[in-house]
């Protein structure tokens, strides 16, 4: 009976070192996907752009693929031009909600606004996309044409913005209202006490104190939207293009990639991973943004 | 015999069900500095946040009875920022919001509608001067407020306070966070202050009220159970609950 009570016992030993290799394993699976998700990306994305030359596939604005002409910028402007048109639409509002959420809702409308924005992030987005072509596209075309523009078509850059504005609002909403809410309420407490009415304790202290917070949610906003595919591709009418009319069709990178890669092969096949490649690269620094955001958040 | 600032009567507050001051009646002289003390969660600091409408933000918090400020009924017909504005707070944890010192102590003014820099500029310096922490900041005057220390941080809540010119400074255990250093220069602070502002203080710490304060006031479930010249009630307590408490044979 003189065993030690503190002395290891060598079962429990070997009990914790299987399960640290076992949570170590199902660590590494993410990092693996990604890794594996890069290598073939760039292996199959790199000769394409090699063999079209970088300056012409990124700068290019023509996309033959029949005559084998790959210029994607009209693409790269068609998915910069939504994300903002979306940002301009959603950020505004999906701010004013968190922080209604935050500061002004009385707990009965919380009740049912939160469990909607969620409920708003869980819809397909094949869903929002028939949303879009069967209430946005016909509403657009009309309205301009009641302004007197002669568009046939409603799928414009308009309607994509607007209906990936709705999108990214449970991000931007869900987001901000947790860093709002994280602010400590002695701020708040503060500013009242000096004799601050509740809107401007609110936007003059609580809503800086979140900054980085909500530009971390706008940063998810932007994530988001960039990488839509399905629902864009149901309004945003998908021609290859530049323009900078808000009232004409575009394609984006995305739309680009899904539309032909159905059917393509050799290099016109590559060039549609390049694309891949280049809005691979666009998601990595949106994330490094917000890694940044983040960090400075922390301390 | 200096006049009485605040002046409260017959005043009952409920949280809900809980009935957390009883009968309160208490005059607040002008120019003086008024300690409460008394055991936790015996209501001083509930009636301390009462005498600027702190505890409109607390759901479910009734008040009956009559506070004035000057005469003047603070809970009928009264606007609650402008009372906010006259009866200034600082609080138990240092709260500078999270900008510039600079923009902190200018929030105040800025509220009330104080727009011109020469301005800003004037209140700045003198209320960070007020508060006894002006050669500590004047030359980071743009650093963030949080990079200060705790005592330092205190002092700039109080400099903010100053700097909407109220009338009456009302502290919550303004030092229990802090060093026995930083306690002391916000005590040497606090009589200073005295001179232009009337002080009611709410303090845990019994040496505290003896070194500061005028009046003292002690409290005990919900009650005022006396209230007196500071040097009289811990040298010749009238009530045998208010011995007990300064002697420390309870709370």
């Amino acid at each position: 009976m003189n065993e030690s009570a503190i002395r290891r016992k060598g079962g429990a030993n070997l009990r914790e070192t299987v399960m640290h290799g076992v949570f170590f394993l199902c660590a590494l699976a993410s990092i693996l996907a990604v890794a594996l998700i890069c290598i073939f990306l760039f292996a199959n994305g790199i000769p394409a752009i090699k063999e079209i030359g970088l300056l012409d596939f990124l700068t290019g604005t023509t996309w033959k693929p029949g005559n084998d002409i790959y210029g994607i910028l009209p693409m790269i402007v068609g998915s910069i031009y939504i994300t903002a048109g979306a940002i301009i639409i959603g950020v505004p509002i999906g701010l004013l909600t968190a922080i209604f959420m935050a500061f002004y809702c009385p707990k009965r409308i919380y009740g049912i606004l939160k469990p909607c924005t969620e409920l708003l992030a869980g819809i397909p987005s094949i869903v929002y996309g028939f949303f879009g072509m069967v209430v946005i596209v016909p509403t657009v075309l009309e309205v301009a044409k009641l302004f007197g523009s002669k568009i046939s078509s409603g799928s414009t850059i308009l309607s994509a913005s607007i209906l990936l504005g709705i999108m990214i609002l449970p991000t931007i909403i869900g987001v901000s209202e947790a860093a709002l809410r994280a602010v400590p309420s002695s701020y708040y407490e503060g500013a009242v006490a000096m004799g601050a009415r509740h809107e401007r304790a609110v936007f003059s202290v609580m809503l800086p104190a979140a900054k980085s917070g909500v530009l971390a949610g706008i940063v998810l906003g932007v994530g988001r939207a960039i990488g839509e595919t399905m629902a864009v591709i149901m309004v945003a009418g998908n021609q290859p293009r530049l323009t900078g009319d808000f009232l004409k069709g575009i394609r984006t990178m995305t739309a680009n990639i899904v539309m032909e890669m159905g059917y393509a092969s050799g290099l016109h096949r590559e060039a549609l991973i390049a694309t891949g490649v280049v809005l691979f690269v666009f998601i990595l620094l949106i994330n490094l943004a917000f890694s940044v955001l983040k960090r400075r958040k922390d301390t | 015999m200096s006049e009485n600032k605040i002046e409260i009567r017959g005043m009952n507050l409920h949280y809900g069900d809980f009935h957390a001051l009883h009968d309160i009646d208490l005059d607040i002289k002008s120019n003086e500095i008024t300690a409460f003390i008394g055991p936790s969660g015996c209501g001083k600091s509930t009636l301390l946040r009462s005498l600027n409408r702190m505890n409109d933000l607390v759901e479910g918090c009734r008040i009956t009875g009559d506070i004035r400020l000057d005469g003047e009924d603070i809970y009928h017909d009264c606007d609650v920022n402008l009372l906010r504005k006259r009866v200034g707070m600082v609080f138990q944890k240092p709260n500078p919001f999270p900008m510039s010192i600079y923009d902190n102590i200018a929030y105040g003014p800025r509220t009330h509608g104080v727009k011109s820099r020469v301005q800003l500029d004037e209140i700045v310096e003198r209320s960070l001067r007020g508060a006894a922490i002006w050669e500590e900041t004047k030359d980071c005057l743009k650093k963030s407020a949080l990079s200060m220390s705790g005592g330092q941080q205190q002092r700039i809540c109080i400099a903010r306070a100053l700097a909407a010119e109220p009338e009456v400074l009302l502290m919550d255990e303004p030092t229990s966070a802090l060093d026995p250093i930083s306690t002391s220069k916000i005590e040497d602070l606090v009589l200073e202050l005295k001179k232009d502002y009337t002080i009611v203080m709410v303090t845990h710490n019994m040496q505290q009220a003896t070194r500061v304060s005028d009046t003292t006031a002690f409290f005990l479930l919900g009650e005022i159970v006396e209230v007196g010249d500071t040097e009289q009630l811990f040298s010749m307590p009238k009530d045998k609950r208010t011995e007990d408490y300064i002697t420390g044979r309870f709370g």
